[in-house]
């Protein structure tokens, strides 16, 4: 083997840099991510425009039929019209990721910025929480608290309120307390500006690309739960569709129609790839030099 | 922590004069600061039940269950106790290994769900060692091609695991290797070691994927880092030979990330192996989580969701102090 990269590390780049929105544009990756995205979010906007079929509606006279004109992407086992389905179970579950983030994300930031900078007492107590809810398999407490506070989208957003803002609080805080040490920001307590204000709005702004960034992948592992607890019965109830529980329906009829359970699959594949994308050309554009 | 433990006769710190190594100072501090999570564990797990909207007893049992029936099993959970009295009387049985009794079965919870960790455990180390094998290669071969196609092609596989649905991918094996080749079992766990171990080849590889895509893309930043670093260009300029750069120098250094990243993320391949059990029906921890799941049997969901953690407790444990042996940095500290 060849020693590949070059000895003398990464290039330095000279003069001044492009502003975020030229270089939003320049990434490939962003811009592939936010078009992926955009357009799955319009489908699903979009169902009840493009989607033809009610997503319960049955045609019990014709079961799992084939892609046709009149069926796109064929019916299920009770004649429902999949694409119907899979447009409706797609805005369900984007609504429900994005929803279930909302709070862990205000939430753990606001806590991960006070205690990176106030630290003491409160900090030690709150990291210690963080340590315990993450001491938990993920699916193991999700599951639990599901069945403990109840089935569905409730349920849902009550799990992930309890335990997801952990990682916010602790991506925020490391980043506060590294903002804390900073010369400007040191020049901006010296120069008499409210610790509120300093921290508001001059340290927050620094720290909460990273949570924003982070909310990207967040959204696709919320996603990716919201799916599962479908499949196992435990999430968004029927006759509501969901993927989940679509895939779970679809996997009676692996030896025949293996379309039903593929298709919902794949349609969670590409939003994930397509949020993941956007957050990975967010991160290069807004990572600070 | 240790320091702090004084030894009565001389005065002379506990950890200083016992522990004359400073690794096994480490060992013993590590150890001590597990304790407090396993109390927050206990916390949490007993905090489950006061989570249940209602009267727990009546949720449990369902709206048409006889008041009598309600009234006994508000009494076994210790629900006409004062809140501090019941946590006592929790905290004590599990002290004493008792994790409840079985609503269903009216069993111990720990017989009911003793019999699924072998396989939960089994399956959990060939998940491990499918996400070892298959994220090492992947990233090193990216990270040496930074850029190229060969980076592009590996970095787009693991995009598209990150969003992947792990029993939607069993769902595709089964139907690849079971149904349509006839390699594998569609499912169970068969009654001999090379049974058991073919069995869980699909459902490891499965429960892999759940994790492989983010140890990729972090252990690929990990090996750039090191490539980048002083000492491999110092390596390289002494006109060592390459390989020995690669497997002395950059390897071993990016061993360490590994071990740390995989203890992080330990956790959520133990929670994704809960539903490719029931995918690949094999009765381990996971379908006794959903089976208790569905006959409301509160205490097994407790007990287990308490094993699942504690095990996570222990494994990060196992991790960080194999990261302390690889690298002094960390126990000298």
């Amino acid at each position: 083997m060849t020693p590949p990269v070059g000895l003398l590390g990464p290039e330095h780049e000279v003069g001044r840099r492009p502003s975020v929105r030229s270089r939003a544009l320049h990434s490939p990756t962003l811009m592939a991510g936010a078009t992926l995205t955009a357009t799955i979010v319009a489908l699903a906007l979009l169902a009840p425009v493009i989607g033809r079929y009610s997503p319960v509606s049955q045609d019990l006279l014709h079961p799992l039929a084939g892609p046709s004109g009149a069926h796109w992407l064929g019916t299920d086992e009770i004649g429902r019209d999949i694409w119907s389905r899979l447009l409706y179970a797609g805005r369900t579950d984007l609504q429900v990721g994005v929803l279930a983030v909302l709070f862990p994300f205000s939430f753990g930031v606001f806590i991960g910025t006070v205690c990176g900078y106030f630290g003491g007492r409160i900090d030690t107590i709150v990291m210690r929480i963080v340590d315990v809810v993450l001491a938990f398999p993920f699916y193991v407490l999700i599951i639990a608290l599901v069945f403990v506070v109840g089935v569905g989208t409730h349920g849902i957003y009550i799990a992930f309120g309890l335990t997801d803002w952990v990682i916010y609080a602790r991506t925020t805080r490391s980043g506060t307390m590294v903002a804390r040490g900073l010369d400007w920001v040191a020049a901006a307590e010296g120069g008499g500006l409210s610790r509120t204000r300093v921290l508001w709005r001059h340290i927050l702004p620094n720290t909460i690309t990273q949570a924003i960034v982070y909310s990207m992948s967040d959204i696709v592992l919320v996603i990716l739960a919201v799916v599962t607890l479908g499949y196992l019965g435990l999430g968004i109830q029927p006759p509501a569709p969901d993927w989940g529980s679509m895939i779970s329906d679809g996997q009676n009829f692996i030896q025949t129609n293996q379309w039903l359970a593929a298709i919902p699959g794949m349609a969670v594949v590409l939003t994930g790839v397509g949020l993941s994308l956007l957050g990975d050309g967010l991160a290069d554009i807004l990572r600070p030099e | 922590m240790a320091a702090g433990l004084r030894s009565p006769e001389r005065g002379t710190p506990f950890a200083r004069r016992y522990l004359t190594s400073p690794g096994l100072r480490y060992v013993v501090r590590r150890i001590l600061l597990s304790i407090p999570v396993v109390l927050g564990v206990v916390v949490v797990t007993f905090l489950l039940l006061r989570l249940i909207p209602g009267d727990p007893a009546r949720t449990l049992l369902g709206l048409h269950a006889p008041s009598a029936a309600v009234a006994a099993l508000r009494h076994q959970l210790g629900l006409d106790e004062p809140i501090w009295r019941q946590f006592w009387a929790y905290f004590y049985r599990l002290a004493h290994g008792n994790l409840g009794t079985s609503i269903y079965y009216q069993a111990p919870v720990a017989s009911v769900i003793a019999p699924g960790l072998p396989l939960t455990g089994s399956l959990v180390l060939v998940a491990t060692f499918f996400a070892i094998v298959i994220t090492v290669p992947l990233a090193s071969f990216a990270a040496m091609r930074q850029d190229r196609a060969g980076d592009h092609a590996v970095r787009l596989f693991s995009l598209m695991g990150l969003g992947m649905p792990s029993f939607w991918f069993g769902i595709i094996l089964i139907v690849l290797f079971s149904v349509d080749l006839h390699w594998f079992p569609v499912g169970g766990y068969g009654t001999s070691f090379w049974a058991h171990l073919h069995s869980l080849l699909l459902p490891g590889l499965c429960a892999a994927i759940g994790i492989v895509p983010v140890l990729i893309r972090s252990l690929r930043v990990g090996m750039l880092e090191v490539l980048g670093a002083d000492y491999v260009a110092t390596a390289r300029a002494k006109g060592l030979r390459p390989s020995r750069v690669t497997f002395v120098h950059v390897a071993r250094n990016a061993l360490i990330p590994t071990v740390t990243l995989l203890g992080i993320n330990i956790a959520y391949l133990i929670g994704g192996t809960v539903v490719i059990e029931r995918v690949f029906a094999l009765n381990g921890l996971g379908s006794a989580m959903l089976t208790a799941i569905d006959n409301r049997d509160f205490p097994v969901v407790q007990g287990v969701t308490l094993v699942y953690a504690l095990g996570v407790i222990v494994v990060i444990l196992i991790t960080d102090l194999v990261t302390a042996r690889l690298d002094p940095r960390i126990r000298l500290r």
